[in-house]
């Protein structure tokens, strides 16, 4: 009798994986995609404020950082501990700001669109805040960003 | 005799996965999600050389001050007098400064102005809240009095929304969030510091 004819085993079929690199694939290009590389080493630590009415930064493109803090633990020996300005990846002064936001609005896009964040420990003076503001007033960067945490 | 085809064995293939998984561990490790989050502000257009400085006529009235000292704390005047105050009550003197609701003499005055979808309104047009900071202020201050302003406006937007339109402000369509933000427009000066500015 053909129909009837008694199987082997009855074998638990393996599952065919050759699809498994693709879709691993598919994840890893989406993480490689969303990632940001940290592209400046900090040189101040700060605590940002914390706020209840944030605002996410919304073009990233168009958002440079300007650090404020005190120097970090491995640099205090030589730098003591007042307060310094960060740019890209060395300190600076207030004034060189404006040739800052001139660098960084050259390589933009959008340069209307252009926000300056202001990272500041929350127990900066206000001085260091102030003249920061005067200059990106004059270099006619007037979209600015307090950089904080969320509150409830 | 004739061999028989060699056939080219098929590359093994079954490290692939764990190859891709360790790079997909390396990026979902270094991938940092945060999105950066902050207090928007805009700046004033820096004052004009040539030009006199246009003297904004602003009666007194429509000016609330904030001034933070350099230890920290706040001196306001507004139409209820002027003393030191708590950050704590910051946000309820606010908002009656800005809705001014009764129209009071002392608070900002309420001019008639057109605004789509809501019509003919009474609004505190004019009025100008201005903080002032010393040098020596810490930043963590100054930024709460910042978000309390701005906490002070967003709740009368939101009551205005849910009043007008019976939705939340961020539920609002465009054209609806543009006339609340019209009936309360936002209007927090960064003074300049003392020590700047000619006049």
């Amino acid at each position: 009798m053909a129909g009837f004819k008694k199987k082997a085993s009855r074998e638990m079929p393996e599952m065919n994986t050759s699809s498994l690199p693709d879709l691993i694939f598919t994840i890893l290009f989406f993480f490689m995609i969303v990632t940001t590389m940290r592209e400046v080493t900090l040189k101040v630590k700060f605590t940002v404020p914390a706020g209840t009415e944030l605002e996410k930064l919304a073009k990233k493109s168009a958002v440079s950082f300007i650090y404020v803090g005190p120097p970090t633990d491995a640099l205090r020996a030589q730098m003591g501990s007042g307060t310094r300005i960060q740019l890209n990846d060395r300190y600076a002064e207030p004034r060189e700001v404006m040739d800052f936001v001139a660098a960084e609005r050259q390589g933009m896009a959008n340069q209307a669109e252009q926000t300056i964040s202001i990272k500041a420990d929350q127990r900066t003076q206000m001085g260091y805040i102030t003249d920061i503001k005067e200059v990106l007033r004059k270099s006619w960067a007037l979209r600015i960003n307090y950089s904080a945490s969320k509150r409830n | 005799m004739a061999k028989k085809k060699k056939k080219m064995p098929g590359l093994n293939t079954s490290s692939t996965a764990d190859i891709s998984f360790m790079l997909l561990i390396f990026f979902l490790v270094t991938t940092s999600m945060d999105t950066d989050m902050g207090l928007a502000r805009r700046l004033p257009q820096p004052p004009d050389k040539d030009q006199e400085q246009a003297q904004m006529d602003i009666h007194e009235r429509d000016i609330m001050c904030v001034r933070i000292n350099s230890q920290g704390f706040l001196w306001v005047s507004d139409g209820n007098g002027s003393g030191y105050a708590e950050l704590a009550d910051l946000r309820a003197r606010a908002k009656a400064f800005i809705a001014n609701e009764q129209n009071l003499p002392k608070f900002p005055e309420r001019v008639a102005k057109n605004i789509d979808l809501l019509g003919m309104c009474y609004i505190t047009e004019n009025h100008v809240i201005s903080v002032q900071t010393d040098r020596g202020t810490p930043y963590n201050v100054y930024f709460t009095v910042q978000n309390e302003l701005v906490a002070a406006y967003n709740e009368l937007r939101n009551e205005l929304a849910k009043a007008k339109f019976h939705r939340e402000y961020a539920a609002l369509t465009e054209e609806q969030k543009v006339a609340v933000r019209a009936y309360y427009p936002q209007r927090i000066s960064e003074a300049e510091p003392k020590n700047y500015g000619g006049n």
